[in-house]
């Protein structure tokens, strides 16, 4: 812990920030403004219960999965998500430890929608292209947005990230491999694929985020880039995606639904059709197509695990 | 006499290949349909870091299966996958224990999972997995040696897992007891066919591919002996029960599963995945 004893409030967050900008890393037990820890916890219960939340949609196909390697995949990514919830929440338990607050209630704030999950895991799957468009091109998003923060200030956030984007790789590689078993596959599979992609465009595009605060009323970017959390904005990110994704869809032999998409080679700027933003702020406001039934097998589960629960304290 | 196709078994007479496809179907159905059946409780577990542990529990049981599967379909000259995916349930051989429903309800709709019944149906199927894993290390096989000494290094962390869970649950809260005691009375039901070697166990033992039933029976009641010894309970076991999933005998559970696990697959059959 640094010494900050005998410092005026002001002298403090003037120290905070300058080890900030010195690219030193911020630990659990140092001092730090309370706007860095609740934008932290903010962010990383979110992160945390997002990974929870979205291995539901992931293990409607676990059974389903077609072959032994293919159940043995997705079971693995499955487990690697809850494994990131649980790295995740741990560090949110340690920064919500000073205001009293525990894993009870992260759990507490989801069952009762304060706490927001990411907006494609509101989405319903309806096949196995699905289970491959998640791993290839959501977890694709999700390097994107993580590796953006893994030089993050806040020491064990940007650890918890190392780890994470390491994983998520092998996530991609077995989403792609899916993809690409469909890609070279017959015509049922082909179509299966295409209409996968029609009805995932949009959400893949909301994921990065609005372009700033105006379009939705609130955001946290700015907060998170004051504070050396990330780098870059969500506009640049949804950039980096277009650019990376764009020509591997169409190598494929695939379409994108949305025929303004262009690159502009003076800009160097995709040009592309804004996604319904009133529908991502519906989606991640709980209303989305399967929000309700995903949070209500979470509670039903919680509850229905309480004597559990309440045995192990016995 | 026809020959198997691959060198693994080779020189093997189509009767010791009758005896042995049994077994391995045995042994791969069991873990197949419980690792299915643990699969439908992911992100449903009590805790977050259960939710991770037995997820990896059943990766390592489908792996297990995956492997029984590749043996058997050495032997057939028929890809695994299709041997997984493809036969009807006359044609499965698991125990009536690995293919119950773990509780009310669909996992795709809002279940009500009885965790203790997955904790007594666990500790009972790892350890009876536990003894013949023992068994066929020593068996006159050489690929089925080699592939339990695989599995035998897993298993030793599931069986403890387990057993863990249930000696802490069946001595905690009162209500924990309850539950415990239901399950264990289920679970007695279900698993008198967990030691029957099917329709071939004279031959299978006599051919020293696995250890004799009543021999195996006799290690498990003593491994699970020193499991109650450590809880105010008393350790039984089933002579019978109506159905024995060795000899093909099933119960409307089977059906249902192996829909769901072969509904992708089985849809374009030509297809690869």
């Amino acid at each position: 812990m640094k010494a900050v004893t005998g410092m005026t409030e002001s002298e403090k967050y003037e120290s905070f920030m300058k080890r900030i900008e010195d690219g030193d890393k911020i630990e659990m037990d140092d001092w730090m403004p309370d706007e860095y820890r609740t934008v932290l916890i903010k962010l990383i219960s979110m992160h945390g219960i997002s990974e929870i939340m979205g291995a539901l949609p992931e293990k409607e196909w676990v059974p389903k999965a077609p072959g032994l390697g293919r159940k043995l995949g997705i079971m693995a990514k499955v487990q690697d998500e809850m494994g990131h919830g649980q790295l995740l929440l741990r560090v949110t338990e340690d920064l919500m430890k000073p205001l009293g607050r525990n894993r009870a209630d992260i759990m507490d704030d989801l069952f009762e929608e304060r706490l927001k999950f990411h907006n494609v895991f509101h989405m319903r799957t309806h096949t196995w292209a699905d289970a491959g468009l998640i791993g290839w091109l959501v977890d694709g998003a999700a390097i994107i947005t993580q590796t953006n923060m893994l030089g993050a200030s806040y020491g064990p956030y940007a650890r918890a990230l190392k780890r994470i984007c390491a994983e998520e790789v092998f996530h991609a590689q077995h989403g792609e491999s899916i993809i690409m078993a469909l890609a070279e596959g017959c015509t049922e599979q082909r179509e299966m694929l295409q209409d996968a992609i029609d009805r995932w465009w949009p959400s893949l595009l909301m994921f990065f985020g609005p372009e700033s605060k105006d379009t939705t009323g609130s955001s946290k970017q700015d907060a998170t880039i004051k504070y050396q959390i990330r780098t870059k904005t969500n506009e640049e990110l949804r950039q980096s995606f277009l650019s990376k994704y764009v020509p591997r869809i169409h190598s494929l032999g695939l379409t994108i639904p949305d025929d303004t998409l262009r690159f502009d080679q003076e800009t160097k700027i995709w040009e592309y059709r804004q996604p319904d933003w009133k529908k991502f702020k519906q989606i991640i406001g709980n209303e989305g197509p399967k929000s309700q039934d995903r949070l209500n097998l979470r509670r039903a589960a919680y509850k229905n695990n309480a004597w559990v629960r309440e045995a192990l304290e016995a | 006499m026809e020959k198997t196709e691959s060198g693994k078994f080779e020189g093997l007479t189509e009767t010791d290949q009758a005896y042995l496809a049994d077994l391995l179907k045995q042994l791969a159905d069991d873990d197949y349909l419980l690792s299915f059946r643990s699969s439908e409780w992911l992100g449903l577990a009590p805790h977050i870091e259960e939710d991770v542990a037995s997820a990896s529990i059943s990766q390592d049981m489908m792996g297990h299966a995956a492997m029984y599967y590749g043996l058997l379909g050495d032997i057939y000259g028929r890809d695994a996958d299709d041997l997984a995916h493809f036969r009807g349930p006359a044609d499965r051989r698991n125990s009536i224990l690995t293919e119950k429903r773990n509780g009310e309800g669909e996992y795709l709709d809002v279940p009500k999972y009885d965790w203790a019944y997955h904790v007594v149906r666990n500790l009972y199927y790892n350890m009876h997995k536990k003894v013949k894993l023992v068994a066929l290390k020593q068996s006159s096989s050489t690929p089925l040696r080699d592939v339990a000494a695989k599995a035998a290094m897993e298993l030793y962390y599931h069986e403890l897992h387990w057993r863990t869970w249930f000696i802490q649950l069946m001595n905690s809260s009162d209500d924990a007891k309850a539950r415990m005691a239901a399950a264990l009375e289920k679970v007695n039901g279900e698993c008198a066919d967990l030691f029957h070697l099917g329709k071939y166990s004279e031959d299978i033992t006599r051919k020293g591919y696995i250890a004799p039933a009543s021999e195996m029976k006799d290690s498990f009641r003593k491994e699970m002996e020193k499991v109650f010894d450590q809880t105010d309970s008393v350790f039984s076991f089933p002579d019978d029960q109506k159905e024995n999933g060795r000899l093909g005998r099933h119960t409307e559970d089977l059906e249902h599963a192996l829909e769901l696990m072969s509904e992708v697959y089985g849809s374009v059959p030509y297809a690869k995945w």
